[in-house]
């Protein structure tokens, strides 16, 4: 779904992002592979949007579709950080705009519970995050995947990763099973349906 | 229900030091009730040792699994292969799961992950209050069903005392949280069931030799023993 970004898009990326430590060096030449669980109802269909409108965004972003962030659970964001991924991040609806009225509440819950087990074992929290967003955000949604590529960029590695190359993602959709939406992007946005 | 809290985090992966494989094992019934011990929980502590011991750059092998009860020998009896291949057992049940394991399989080395801490209810989602001290000699039929052993800060059987104020006791939690005055509910409740004058009874000094006083308890239902 993510375009390649060229050179001059990663330099505007670069440019615009806020990296969580500014003192950390931006670890160039490090390409992070990032998690993002994103609800079928909001930052599924930005992303959608955002490659409609032909918005670039880091090429890092892996995305799990789920039916709604309120299925993510504690276990699923340490297993991606386990599995190698750099960087993972919540993106449900807006607050007060789940389509399940309350998903996005609790999962922003489980990702403040997730930073609290991270500090406890010396994993920097700002790893995971929650983000809010609506479909009709492409724009946003690409914003947010340069700005937290960015942060990632500039923690560094996973001090854990295992390996050499991208598999974070096939782990994580492996253990989640049947928990995780086929990623068809473009069908009937009703689950289920 | 029994309720437990995780112990810190430094002092369970402490206990992890020196070993090369450790079991973390959850109990699924009171400690996955109060969303301490079960499975879920489990599964999440053992997630956690095995990155924090990879940023160690220790070699550990850290696998998780969860008994229906770790305080029944049959429930254990369904665990007990993977429990075999680990030296080492980090239980997540309660205290009284906690020794079954480490009875059922001595001398396997069984270490405590949680904190047994009282006898509660859920009084609202995620919230848990002490209600019973099992102290082995039930007084709350004269109490209007409110446990003056463990909900008066002083366990007082004839209150309240001076500390009590509109409802309050002096007596405040750790996190400085206001603790309703047990006596004054107990004479709430007396008033609304007609019964005030059981506040006049004088009740002489507890028997503690029915509760943990009097050493380890027993019970025996020979009715039910197998024949």
């Amino acid at each position: 779904m993510a375009d390649e970004p060229t050179a001059a898009a990663a330099a505007a990326a670069e440019a615009d992002s806020k990296p969580a430590t500014a003192a950390l060096p931006a670890n160039e030449g490090f390409e992070p592979e990032i998690i993002v669980f994103a609800c079928h109802y909001c930052a599924y269909a930005a992303a959608d949007l955002a490659g409609s409108m032909r918005l670039q965004y880091p090429s890092n972003i892996r995305m799990i579709k789920l039916p709604c962030t309120g299925k993510l659970e504690v276990i699923h964001l340490l297993k991606a950080l386990e599995a190698g991924a750099d960087g993972v991040y919540a993106a449900g609806c807006l607050e007060g705009e789940c389509h399940y009225l309350k998903g996005n509440l609790w999962a922003k819950k489980r990702v403040g519970y997730v930073k609290k087990l991270l500090e406890e074992i010396g994993v920097d929290p700002g790893r995971v995050e929650m983000y809010n967003m609506s479909s009709a955000m492409g724009p946003q949604f690409a914003e947010t995947a340069r700005e937290f590529t960015a942060r990632i960029r500039g923690l560094g590695p996973n001090p854990v990763r295992p390996r050499e190359g991208f598999t974070a993602h096939e782990v994580v959709l492996k253990q989640m099973g049947d928990l995780a939406m086929p990623d068809d992007a473009g069908s009937d946005p009703t689950p289920g349906s | 229900m029994i309720t437990a809290e995780r112990k810190p985090f430094d002092e369970i992966y402490g206990l992890t030091e020196g070993h090369d494989k450790v079991l973390v094992a959850g109990c699924d019934t009171c400690v996955a009730v109060c969303l301490t011990g079960g499975e879920k929980e489990a599964e999440i502590l053992a997630a956690e040792l095995r990155i924090k011991a990879k940023e160690d750059g220790r070699d550990v092998q850290i696998e998780h699994t969860a008994a229906i009860r770790q305080c029944e020998w049959e429930y254990l009896d369904a665990i007990a292969a993977k429990v075999e291949e680990y030296p080492v057992v980090l239980s997540m049940a309660c205290g009284i799961g906690i020794q079954s394991m480490a009875e059922k399989f001595a001398p396997k080395l069984v270490l405590p992950a949680v904190n047994t801490n009282m006898l509660g209810m859920p009084q609202e989602h995620a919230v848990w209050l002490e209600r019973c001290g099992a102290c082995g000699d039930c007084v709350i039929g004269e109490t209007a069903g409110i446990c003056p052993v463990v909900r008066c800060s002083k366990s007082l059987m004839n209150g309240p005392c001076g500390g009590s104020h509109d409802g309050k006791c002096e007596v405040t939690t750790p996190e400085k949280e206001d603790i309703d005055c047990a006596w004054a509910l107990i004479w709430e409740r007396l008033l609304a069931q007609g019964r005030e004058e059981l506040m006049l009874v004088n009740r002489p000094p507890k028997n503690w030799s029915k509760s943990s006083s009097g050493g380890p308890r027993k019970m025996v239902r020979e009715e039910a023993k197998p024949v």
